[in-house]
């Protein structure tokens, strides 16, 4: 490590060399090879990349969903990848909201639980905040529904609350609007994008739009297993 | 903790909107912790009355003399060890018939009763005159009172018979009173049948009393817990398959459970719930359902036990004459054990979900892996069957015995239950290969993926009907073979009892002047101990009456001539199987001063029977129990003329008859002994049946909520509701009736089990080995009622669903 690095202030986020293989019928399927990624504190960047690139596994990895073959995950400098599962939980807990594209919701459980489950478990529960979130997401009539009984742009909805009532440092969302019409897509993501502003959070999106990706600070392209592009889109440096 | 206690909360609310899967879940824990609590409470109560009934008198540490021959031995016996110095105190034991139930006379004295003994303190309590003087008194449980008829006027029951109090410590079905009283109730004056010994004296035993007695250490299982071990091991063993059928419910349902919960599961642990909080919260889950569960089904099986209880006790009296207390007494051991049952079985059903649970990768996997692994598991568990089947049958055939025998139901019985779902996918892929239409070919491959859901119910059903087929069968087999057996026995046309032998001998004079009486045949008894075993021994004629009818299991050559010459006996097949003996083996009876020494020369079955029996010449008979009543006897008449003897029996005879019967209503009363004989087998094969039927119909209603999922495609694509919930039902009396067809050899299997094996060890006897096709056909027709009964209910729901309801499958699919 060079001094120059050490000086400069290390990035919130940091992806180095990242592998990732599954197995297959074909024999293993080396998904990730090699990713490197950093984002700052407060910054937000899309992912963007072919179905099947592996956006959604790079996601859960550093989501602390799931173990790298080799290579390290740092979270605010600390090496989450190498925690042991239950500090792993912690660190999800406490510090990383998550929104899926599918299975974000307790199916048992209403919204008002939905909402307040993150921030319960891991204490963080702001009974004024929680409220905001509710009536700015526009959910305060839908509390006491159960999951199957919301549409999809509900639903969604209600992972963004849920994820955000802990003020997390990290957002994750795969595809968060990808079920949802261009209006209400735009609407919700505006709202995210809103708030996670407000909290200061670092924000990570996968994405397959190039619209919804401008609208983030910088885009990512995964193809063949690493980043290929990594930047401000020309068109919007253009606007600059 | 609040990860814990949210995690708990989220897991908790899923049962709110699966309210049949928790039914089912609780019911099944429930109904296994019952039948199992049950059973050892009716077990533990028997056992209670066995042990009372030996503690009366004995005192559970002190040692006492007994006859060295068995039987009884005389007074005098007794005098000349307390002029020894013995302390000793004399106890005449009998039984006499009353409300065709067993009442024991318990003779005691109760000044010399020793300090350890129970009934100890009975003189101070009630007052000694009482007691003594007469006409003295009798005493007996309030329940035994209520039994036989005792309270108020028993005038009726002879002069020797005395007033009876009440006495709550009185062992079940027993009358105390004072043994000069009892001697002269049982008609054995100045006989004993056991000394209490407080302390002995100085003069060594045999120095007073010579060869005739000996010393019994205190502690040894009394005869009734020796005899009737393995009918509690019977009732033991029926629980445990009904417990096992009760764990199937439980087990579908936690599965059930656990994969309606994936989501959950998964959701919890992607925002922040560690695995081992998870866990915990699972476990606590566990712990609060079991608590409920458990504490429900002790109350069940107090309900049922009691419920039983009238049955266990009738069995067990026309089995082994054990008197066992109608009245239900529990100990706090077992609360626990109950519960601790539950908790067993809980955990069994539950722990692969939890080390599922603790596993489980957040991120789905996918389905094809599923898939192999679910093939994989089939295989291994038809490979575990195999090994069990194959374990079992290694056990019996190099252990042989009792316990073996049930080994090898049991083992045979899991075995074939879990090759069940690997025969049936087996069956399925290959109805698979011959479907060509659309729609049967997913009908096909669609049953083979809702095998895994429903095999545990399939396998219970299959369990419960292979017990009925088994049990029944057994039942039905005995029904048979003692009804052809009662009819070989009972030939004679009229038995009497006289009040007593100068009686008999004027009756027996009076008949000789009949000219319609063919014959007077003497069936003389008395009771004795053969190698510690009670058995009865038979005075008779060898008349042709019994040369042409006396059923005999095998004899030797002119075998009634030499039973004639006196030195002969024949033996019950209960006394040769306990004793070991065989056709021309020597076997030694206790008598009154000697032994008599005879040949075995024939062996006859006697059914139900608890007691081993032998028979003898009615001459050796009188020269060898010179004290013994001769009062029994069965006559011969043309049967024409048999009701006007009956009727002028009665009156000229009258006040010398103790009883007196036509052969009608001795063979009515010894087929309602057959009945009593297997009331309890009876109605537990019944509930277990129940339990096997709830099973199903649990199993199918909550799986009908998943099977939405592959419905709903198939509805998509234009098959109507109605007619995919016909499909449904089509679907499961199809599994119901092979289910039944696998049920059948093995049950037939197990029924061989029980008459070769079991009831060989068990009673003694060997019945002949029947089978009942109708029965079959019974239990065929039971599992497709209960099917349909099972598959109606969701079908109907199905046929219901709104296109709404089945559409929202596709919007959750995401
Ligand atoms: N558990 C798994 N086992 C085996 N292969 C997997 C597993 N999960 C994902 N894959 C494979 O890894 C590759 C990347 O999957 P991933 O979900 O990351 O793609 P993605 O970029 O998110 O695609 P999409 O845009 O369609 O969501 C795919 O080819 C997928 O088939
Ligand atoms: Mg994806």
């Amino acid at each position: 490590m060079t001094p120059s690095a050490l000086s400069s202030p290390q990035p919130f986020l940091r992806v180095v060399g990242l592998r990732k293989t599954y197995p297959s019928p074909q024999g293993a399927l080396e998904i990730l090879k090699g990713v490197e990624l950093t984002l700052e504190a407060g910054a937000s960047v899309a992912l963007m990349g072919e179905s099947g690139s592996g956006k959604s596994t790079l996601l859960h990895l550093v989501g602390c969903l799931d173990r790298p073959d080799s290579g390290e995950i740092w979270l605010d400098g600390t090496l989450v990848s190498a925690l042991p599962e239950t500090e792993q939980a912690t660190v999800r807990q406490r510090a990383i909201g998550v929104v899926f594209q599918q299975f974000n919701l307790i199916p048992s459980l209403d919204v008002r639980d939905n909402l307040a489950f993150q921030a319960r478990i891991s204490d963080r529960l702001e009974a004024s905040w929680l409220d905001e979130l509710t009536e700015r997401l526009g959910l305060s009539s839908l509390l006491s529904r159960y999951p199957e009984q919301l549409s999809g742009g509900q639903q969604q909805r209600v992972a963004i609350g849920r994820a955000l009532a802990v003020r997390p440092r990290l957002l994750l969302a795969d595809e968060p609007t990808g079920n949802l019409d261009e209006a209400t897509g735009d609407a919700v993501l505006n709202l995210a994008l809103e708030l996670v502003a407000e909290t200061g959070c670092s924000f990570m999106m996968v994405t397959h739009s190039a619209r919804l990706a401008a609208k983030l600070g910088r885009q990512a392209l995964l193809s063949s297993g690493t980043i290929v592009e990594d930047g401000v889109w020309p068109g919007r440096r253009g606007e600059r | 903790m609040k990860q814990a206690f949210w995690t708990l909360f989220a897991l908790l609310a899923h049962w709110r909107r699966h309210r049949l899967n928790l039914a089912a879940l609780l019911a099944g824990l429930s109904i296994a912790t019952a039948l199992w609590s049950g059973v050892q409470a009716l077990n533990a109560n028997a056992r209670k009355s066995y042990a009372d009934a030996a503690a009366a008198v004995n005192g559970a540490d002190t040692r006492a003399l007994v006859s060295r021959q068995g039987g009884l031995f005389p007074q005098s016996d007794y005098v000349r060890l307390r002029r020894a110095g013995w302390k000793v105190s004399p106890v005449l034991e009998g039984t006499i018939r009353l409300k065709d139930k067993t009442l024991r006379i318990i003779g005691i004295e109760p000044l010399t009763l020793p300090r350890g003994a129970r009934l100890s303190g009975l003189g101070e309590k009630i007052g000694l005159e009482k007691f003594i003087t007469s006409p003295g008194a009798g005493f007996a449980a309030p329940e035994t009172l209520d039994t036989f008829g005792l309270r108020g006027a028993v005038a009726s029951l002879g002069q020797a018979f005395p007033p009876v109090e009440v006495l709550s410590q009185a062992p079940p079905d027993a009358l105390i009173m004072d043994v000069g009283l009892a001697q002269k109730l049982l008609d054995r004056h100045d006989q004993l049948s056991r000394l209490i010994v407080e302390s002995e004296g100085e003069a060594p035993l045999s120095d007073v009393v010579g060869q005739t007695l000996r010393l019994v250490e205190p502690n040894q299982d009394s005869d009734l817990a020796r005899l009737t071990d393995s009918f509690h091991l019977n009732l033991t063993a029926f629980a445990l398959l009904s417990f096992l059928v009760g764990l199937f419910i439980v087990h579908a349902s936690f599965g059930l459970a656990f994969e309606q919960r994936l989501t959950i599961i998964r959701t919890v642990r992607a925002v922040g719930v560690s695995a081992r909080t998870l866990v915990a919260a699972m476990c606590m889950e566990l712990f609060a359902l079991t608590l409920l569960a458990g504490g429900g089904g002790l109350l069940l099986g107090y309900w049922m036990a009691q419920a039983l209880l009238p049955n266990v006790a009738a069995s067990l009296d026309s089995l082994y004459g054990a008197a066992v207390s109608t009245r239900l007494s529990l100990e706090p051991g077992w609360i626990l054990s109950g519960m601790l049952m539950a908790f067993a079985g809980a955990i069994s059903s539950a722990w692969s979900g939890l080390i599922r649970a603790f596993r489980l990768p957040i991120l789905r996997t996918q389905p094809q892996a599923w898939r192999e692994a679910h093939r994989h598991y089939l295989r291994r568990q038809g490979l575990l069957g195999a090994t069990v089947f194959a374990a079992a049958l290694a056990f019996w055939f190099f252990g042989g015995g009792y316990t073996a025998g049930f080994a090898l139901i049991g083992g045979a019985s899991l075995g074939v239950a879990l090759i069940l779902p690997v025969a049936m996918d087996s069956a399925l892929r290959l109805g698979g290969r011959f479907a060509n239409r659309p729609l049967t070919q997913w009908f096909w491959a669609d049953s083979r993926q809702q095998l895994p859901g429903l095999s545990l119910a399939l396998m219970s059903l299959l369990l419960a009907l292979a017990a009925n087929i088994g049990v029944g069968g057994m039942v039905e087999g005995f029904r048979l073979t003692f009804t052809q057996w009662l009819n070989e026995r009972l030939i004679a046309e009229v038995y009497f009892e006289a009040k007593d032998d100068l009686a008999a001998r004027r009756i027996e004079q009076w008949l000789g002047r009949r000219a319609e009486v063919e014959a007077i045949l003497p069936t003389w008894r008395t009771k004795t101990e053969i190698g510690h075993w009670p058995a009865e021994v038979f005075g008779l004629r060898a008349h042709p009456t019994y040369r042409e009818h006396f059923p005999l299991l095998s004899q030797s050559e002119e075998a009634w001539d030499r039973l004639t010459r006196g030195d002969a006996a024949l033996i019950s097949e209960q006394l040769a199987r306990r004793l070991k003996l065989g056709l021309g083996d020597a076997i030694e009876i206790p008598a009154q001063d000697a032994t008599l020494r005879a040949i075995v020369v024939g062996i006859y079955p006697d059914y139900g029977n608890p007691i081993g029996q032998l028979r003898v010449d009615a001459d050796a008979f009188k020269r060898h129990w010179p004290l013994a009543p001769r009062t029994n006897y069965s006559i011969r008449v043309a049967p024409r003329k048999t009701e006007a003897l009956i009727r002028d029996l009665q009156e000229e005879m009258g006040p010398s008859l103790a009883r007196l019967a036509n052969r009608a209503y001795v063979k009515e009363l010894s087929l309602s002994i057959f009945e009593r004989t297997f009331a309890v087998t009876g109605a537990l094969n019944t509930l277990t049946l129940i339990v096997a039927a709830i099973a199903l119909f649990f199993s199918l209603l909550t799986l009908n909520e998943m099977r939405l999922m592959q419905l709903a495609p198939v509805w998509a694509l234009g098959v109507s509701s109605p007619r995919l919930a016909v499909v449904e039902l089509v679907r499961t009396l199809i599994f119901a009736a092979t289910t039944a067809l696998w049920a059948l050899p093995l049950g037939l299997f197990m029924s061989w089990c029980l008459v070769a094996i079991v009831n060989v060890e068990a009673f003694g006897w060997r019945l002949p080995f029947h089978v009942f096709p109708g029965q079959w056909a019974q239990a065929f027709v039971i599992a497709l009622l209960v099917a349909l009964a099972a598959a109606l209910v969701p079908a109907i729901r199905l046929a219901r669903k709104t296109p709404a309801e089945l559409l929202r499958v596709f919007a959750n699919e995401g």
